[in-house]
């Protein structure tokens, strides 16, 4: 049973990377294309106002982002502190859902 | 584990485990910054006005770097993982390396 959960976390975290490693390449290109000449809110805004199809990328980004932190999270804190158990389990499940929680509030601010 | 401190690889696991740390724990702050936008765009400006400074510009910098360096080194585990071993896959730490920093500078060059 334990040996299963940890599998699905292993899957869960090469799954996640694999997306992560499409979705940061995009993110790293926009970025250094958009910081030409500072920013602004209202360059920012104008870009991501109305924009439904940023807005559904950057929504999958935020919970493969928060499930791919957490899972990590997990994995150095069992290393280095050799916390574990269902305390550990719980308190990365709680910030993952913390992430997409404000993840998608900050998108929602952007996008709508 | 002190025995293997002379060792890159061990320095890739090293730099894998604590950028993924950083990067994790920046996610909240990076979200919650961008939610600003929902109480308009002034307040979203505000913030962009205090990341105008240059020292953190290069702590921006210094993010870009450990997301590029965190791709790359986790790219190398993918290739580690799925594929057949071959020596040229023992370069991939130097590519991480040199990525990060290539990218980094590049993010500073345009920031500033």
């Amino acid at each position: 049973m334990k040996d299963s959960f940890a599998i699905k976390l292993w899957l869960i975290q090469r799954v996640s990377g694999m997306l992560l490693g499409i979705f940061v390449v995009i993110h790293l290109v926009t970025m250094i294309v958009a910081i030409q000449g500072g920013l602004t809110a209202k360059e920012i805004l104008e870009r991501t106002s109305g924009n439904w199809l940023l807005g559904g990328f950057y929504s999958v980004f935020v919970i493969t982002a928060a499930l791919h932190g957490s899972v990590g999270l997990r994995t150095v804190a069992q290393e280095t502190t050799g916390w574990r158990g269902v305390s550990l389990d719980a308190a990365v499940g709680l910030f993952c859902l913390l992430l997409v929680v404000i993840g998608l509030s900050a998108i929602r601010g952007l996008v709508l | 584990m002190k025995e293997n401190h002379d060792k890159k690889e061990y320095w890739a696991a090293f730099v894998q485990r604590w950028s993924g740390v950083v990067l994790a724990l920046f996610l909240p702050a990076h979200f919650l910054v961008l939610s600003r936008s929902l109480q308009g765009e002034q307040a979203l400006d505000g913030f962009l006005h205090w990341a105008d400074m240059p020292l953190v510009k290069l702590a921006e910098a210094g993010l870009v770097g450990l997301l590029t360096v965190h791709l790359l080194g986790g790219f190398r585990i993918l290739l580690i993982e799925f594929f057949t071993w071959g020596e040229w896959q023992a370069r991939m730490i130097t590519v991480a390396a040199g990525g990060a920093f290539a990218c980094g500078c590049l993010f500073l060059m345009r920031a500033i």
